[in-house]
């Protein structure tokens, strides 16, 4: 297990730099989408909320598990679509209307 | 390869594309083929858990009621994803990102019944304990932020006296029986440190007043992200300890990034209950026997069409409203008059950084008429008109000016410098963090009053006939 710890650990200090560098440049015209997509991400929580129903022992571990599994869902279903949602009117913007004499 | 390898490997690639998601959202075309990639990452790695099998070859059970959860979870996300208003984005976020960190503590609740009666080592159940914490504090503070956005409760914050007192004592208690359990794991002291995160979640929002809500909805998904990844130490799984960690090292420095958008410290925005005492100081500010000059819809669309260059400053009046689809086609108008027209985003417009280039977006505008805030200030002074449509805290000279403004030193729209300033407000009320705005009174400022909607359209038929 101590090893096991150390791997972990590994993986989170390094997740850790690679997570501040990555949004370091990020534009503040796409913070909300970030915003909304790392949401998305976080919802991997489905993963572990499968795992803990998927193992639990008695009735309240299965009802609390089964309460995870639901929220989580809701949290990864829903940061997603959103998130797409509002990137989807990023990408439709250029293409209706390429008039850009406006800066003459 | 045995099957907990394959899973594995599975897992690696999701936590690659959440990577790749996160990095594309660096640049607006590469933003949405990013979020795609990892909405196929994370459906991998849900497939893939499916196979799950613990040290002992044992397989997952209660499969049924797994994907009945999935179910449910994915009928009521949807819709509300798909069909909530632009303007109700944050708290939409807020939602999602509070069930999250409700899962995040469900799962560490359950590990830690799981696992109290096997004598695990300390630091398994401290991660088990942080998760539950910060998980909870991230769904109560979550659904506090809700309530405010969506105007549930009052925006403004909730003081009261000895609050910072308060709000300490119960976190030195939380902390206190976190040691508790850690000596004696025992199922009572969890319920109560459940208890107390749920009081601390809200302690924590109530003071923080609407304005400042977004920013502390990105502290609180940055929350979820390390109860997240806490969950992953405990259940043993990368993928969760990755993406936890990605997102909770990146809210961090995104929290940061948006108070300093608004010209303030983190700590400011968290700790200060900016914007109470607003109604007082704002009433003060007033003179009695001060005016504000009206016009009509015919008087400011002449200044407009005869205008040559024009700078619409757009606010969150504009999109409760729903009025960006009017403010376009008072644009095209114009145009059509030979005016040069362009729109000043203000960073905090609306009520996330960058909500106002979605709502505009929505309503086809298109890109390259929207200016950053630095690039259309070196461009106000040669401007005839700075249209100011349902903004007021970005466009408030006090923030540099006043330093007795507790908006001081916030980065504005310099509208005052245009040679004329057009209001279109629904009434006198302060904006969003409730301050008095001086360029209300200035003798070049023209108001319009009404909703932002009704009056654009006004101006619209005013522009086309003058």
């Amino acid at each position: 297990m101590g090893n096991a710890l150390l791997q972990y650990a590994t993986v989170l200090i390094l997740s850790i730099f690679v997570g501040v560098e990555i949004v370091a440049k990020v534009p503040s015209i796409l913070h909300t989408p970030l915003m909304s997509g790392s949401n998305a991400i976080h919802g991997v929580i489905l993963v572990g909320s499968m795992i803990v129903l998927g193992t639990a022992n008695n009735s309240v571990e299965e009802i609390l598990g089964f309460v995870a599994v639901i929220l989580a869902t809701l949290n990864v279903v829903g940061g997603f679509v959103v998130t797409d949602r509002m990137l989807e009117m990023f990408k439709a913007k250029p293409k209706p209307q390429p008039k850009k004499e406006e800066a003459q | 390869m045995s099957r907990t390898t394959l899973i594995d490997l599975l897992y690696l690639v999701a936590a690659t594309t959440f990577l790749i998601a996160l990095k594309g959202l660096g640049s607006p075309k590469r933003a949405r083929i990013g979020n795609i990639v990892a909405a196929i990452g994370m459906a991998v790695a849900i497939g893939a858990t499916f196979f799950y099998q613990d040290a002992e070859g044992k397989g997952l059970a209660h499969i049924n009621l797994m994907v009945l959860g999935m179910v449910i979870g994915t009928i009521v996300a949807v819709p509300a994803a798909r069909f909530v208003q632009m303007t109700a984005m944050p708290q939409l976020v807020a939602i999602f990102n509070g069930v999250g960190g409700g899962a995040a503590a469900l799962v560490a609740i359950t590990e830690f019944m799981h696992i109290k009666n096997e004598q695990p080592p300390t630091y398994v159940v401290l991660e088990v304990l942080l998760g539950v914490l910060i998980g909870t504090v991230s769904f109560s503070g979550s659904a506090i932020a809700y309530a405010k956005l969506q105007e549930l409760m009052t925006g403004r914050p909730i003081t009261y006296p000895g609050q910072q007192l308060i709000n300490a004592i119960f976190g030195v208690a939380s902390l206190a029986i976190i040691v508790a359990l850690l000596v004696s794991p025992s199922t009572t002291f969890l319920w109560v440190l459940l208890a107390l995160s749920f009081i601390l979640g809200i302690a924590f929002v109530l003071p923080i007043g609407g304005a400042d809500v977004p920013v502390l909805i990105s502290l609180l998904n940055s929350f979820t992200g390390l109860a997240v990844a806490a969950s992953g130490f405990t259940i043993g799984s990368n993928v969760l300890i990755v993406a936890g960690t990605l997102v909770g090292a990146s809210g961090i420095l995104l929290t940061r990034m948006m108070s300093k958008a608004m010209g303030r410290s983190l700590a400011n925005v968290l700790f200060s209950a900016f914007g109470s005492n607003v109604t007082a100081s704002g009433d003060g500010a007033r003179e009695d026997g001060r005016t504000v000059r009206s016009g009509t819809p015919d008087d400011i669309g002449v200044l407009l069409a005869y205008a040559s260059k024009v700078i619409i400053i757009p606010g969150y009046g504009l999109a409760v409203a729903q009025a960006q689809h009017v403010v376009r086609e008072l644009v095209d108008e114009l145009e059509k008059k030979g005016v040069e027209v362009f729109y000043a985003i203000h960073p905090v417009a609306g009520r996330m950084p960058g909500h106002m280039n979605v709502l505009l977006a929505e309503a086809n505008v298109p890109y390259e008429q929207l200016r950053e805030m630095d690039e259309a200030n070196s461009e106000m002074s040669t401007a005839d008109v700075a249209l100011v449509v349902g903004a007021n805290d970005t466009v408030n000279p006090a923030a540099k000016a006043d330093p007795s403004s507790p908006i001081y030193g916030m980065p504005i729209i310099n509208a005052d410098q245009a040679e004329s300033v057009v209001f279109l407000k629904r009434s006198m009320r302060p904006g969003f963090a409730g301050i008095e705005n001086e360029l209300l009174f200035d003798p070049k400022t023209v108001l319009l009053f009404g909703d932002a909607k009704d009056t654009l359209t006004k101006l619209v038929a005013a522009v086309t006939n003058s």
